[in-house]
């Protein structure tokens, strides 16, 4: 019987390159949600905590009442849209930031949960037919993670494309513009809040589904599953942010994959080799924490320092110039 | 086309800080007017301007835009036809995002779909609407990395693109230095002129308001106390402005800087 795990994702003890890879793509989903609120909307969305659970017990339950695994992800899918849209209301209606319409949220969803999975604070899905058990089928002369990793990979590939086309369609553009500045939507006749509905319900809508997935890859849902979730997501997105910095959304979309990609890695190689210096799955919540502290300090002092390249450049160009003047005067 | 009839606003109500921002003020646009509206801070311009927007309710009062009595209807629809611009340039533009993603943003009015606008044809339309303000091979450049000038003058743009009925323009140069408020200055007049627009600009530049505009109206302390046009209007001069304001005040001013900063 799986325990809840001590980071949140993924307990198996996988000891192939392949898992790092399924891992990461199944997080990458959840990512790219938390790049439609962090960073497309710009606003502190924290249902994700929740979300990924009620995604994950979602597919769970229905599965084992012996739904399609499809049917399953879309109804995963739909229950994360409405949870994104419950923050998205009670932010619009109440006026009250979305960081607290999201606290709200995400601590009403741990109940919520509870009940979906029928008052457990997990459901294992053994002797059910799910995804995962599913494509070594498909892919009989393949190795079990070899077959995983290929579906998950299709999976991802259709989502990232879907998440392409869409915000640079004219609607998404407009979310876009509402997180860059929300008075220019309102004078171009958009209703910020629906706008906010949407964006809102997409993001978490990915999320569940990322928790959909998982559910399936680890064999069970569980009610802690989201717990410091947010947290890894954007230690995600900013290790992804190193990579290149661009305002393409495909290649913001490409490095976020990377950036849940890497950020997997790490925690694989820390839950592998991390013994060495007396560090346990147990300390990963804290690495976590000071990874983003980390990375924004980096963020910060780069941008710094290229405000001092700048002023150098700048001043060298005034000497320069003084010194073709001085022989004229 | 656009009545204001009789419309008060009152901050704060039934509190010490109870201001009454506009006090009765009753003022008839025209279609094709051009109107400059001066008066010292805290007049009541930029109030009057968040009414007529809807950026926060009338206490009482109503306004009518072509026969259609918007008193209550929310911001998002009157920017249908009305268009704003504001002092601060970055409020009419999203930083975060390229010319090209702005323009087509700004390119209709309302709630956008699943479609793709942004095809080829359309950056070359936007491409030459850019060529007077020098941006045309920068569409792909993020709005933030453009000056206070050129965003303000991307905004103006972006407004008038969709041909608004009424434009609003807040003080839209004040934040910028001389040679570019007169830059902006002059593609608003342009654009006013190209488009046939009606619009309502709040200046502190006594010259501006002389300059520019068939109509010019006085705000003090949230009513209108002069409002003059046509003939009348070409005849102004600073020092006869500063007269009638000083009639009007019933104050001695030592220069016409009293008038805007009293």
């Amino acid at each position: 019987m799986p325990s809840a795990s001590t980071d949140g994702f993924f307990c198996k003890g996988y000891n192939m390159i392949e898992g790092i890879f399924v891992d990461g793509l199944i997080f990458s989903i959840m990512v790219l949600g938390i790049l439609i609120s962090f960073r497309i909307m710009d606003m502190a969305d924290l249902t994700c905590d929740g979300s990924l659970a009620t995604g994950a017990a979602v597919a769970a339950i229905c599965i084992t009442k012996g739904m399609p695994v499809v049917l399953a992800m879309i109804l995963a899918f739909a229950a994360g849209v409405l949870c994104g849209m419950v923050t998205a209301e009670i932010h619009n209606k109440l006026h009250i930031p979305g960081l607290l319409a999201s606290i709200l949220t995400m601590t009403m969803l741990y109940s919520v949960n509870l009940r979906i999975l029928g008052n457990k604070a997990n459901l294992p899905l053994l002797r059910v037919e799910t995804m995962y058990t599913w494509l070594p089928k498909v892919f009989p002369h393949l190795p079990t993670e070899i077959a995983s990793l290929l579906g998950t990979l299709v999976v991802v590939a259709f989502i990232v494309a879907l998440f392409d086309l869409f915000f640079r369609c004219d609607l998404g553009i407009a979310i876009g513009a509402m997180g860059s500045n929300e008075q220019m939507v309102i004078s171009q006749g958009m209703n910020p809040e629906h706008l906010k509905l949407l964006g809102f319900g997409i993001s978490n809508g990915l999320i569940a589904l990322s928790g959909g997935l998982l559910a399936q890859y680890q064999g069970f849902a569980d009610a802690n599953l989201g717990q410091g979730m947010v947290v890894q997501g954007l230690a995600g997105i900013m290790l992804g942010e190193f990579l290149f910095s661009s305002n393409k959304i495909s290649l913001i979309t490409l490095r976020a994959v990377c950036g849940a990609i890497m950020y997997k890695a790490l925690m694989f190689f820390g839950r592998k080799y991390g013994y060495l210096i007396h560090i346990t799955p147990n300390d990963f919540k804290l690495l976590t924490g000071i990874l983003v502290i980390v990375s924004l300090f980096i963020a910060q002092t780069r941008s710094k320092a290229s405000d001092k390249g700048a002023k150098k450049k700048a001043m060298e160009r005034s000497a320069q110039r003084h010194a073709q003047e001085a022989p004229n005067a | 086309m656009l009545e204001i009839s009789h419309v008060t606003k009152v901050f704060y109500p039934g509190t010490v800080n109870e201001k009454q921002a506009i006090d009765d003020v009753s003022l008839t646009v025209e279609d094709g007017d051009v109107i400059c509206i001066i008066g010292s801070n805290g007049s009541g311009k930029s109030t009057l301007f968040n009414l007529i927007s809807g950026t926060f309710p009338v206490t009482s009062g109503t306004i009518t835009l072509n026969g259609k009595d918007i008193t209550t209807m929310p911001e998002y629809k009157r920017a249908f036809v009305i268009g704003r611009i504001f002092q601060d340039p970055t409020k009419g533009t999203a930083a975060g995002m390229s010319i090209e993603d702005n323009m087509i943003t700004a390119s209709t009015k309302g709630m956008k779909g699943l479609r793709f606008s942004l095809t080829n044809e359309k950056r070359e339309t936007f491409r030459k609407l850019l060529q007077p303000i020098g941006l045309e091979d920068r569409l792909k450049d993020n709005v933030g990395l453009l000056s206070g000038g050129q965003r303000q003058a991307l905004t103006l743009l972006m407004t008038v693109m969709s041909k608004p009925q009424l434009v609003l323009l807040d003080e839209h140069t004040a934040a910028l230095d001389p040679k570019n408020a007169e830059t902006v200055m002059n593609l608003t007049t342009h654009y006013i002129e190209k488009y046939d627009l009606t619009a309502m600009m709040v200046t502190h530049n006594m010259e501006f308001a002389i300059q520019y505009g068939n109509r010019l109206v006085m705000m003090d302390e949230g009513q209108i106390v002069l409002d003059v046009r046509g003939e009348e209007k070409e005849r102004l001069t600073v020092p006869k402005l500063v007269e009638l304001f000083k009639h009007i005040k019933k104050k001695e001013f030592s220069n016409d800087e009293g008038l805007l900063t009293n």
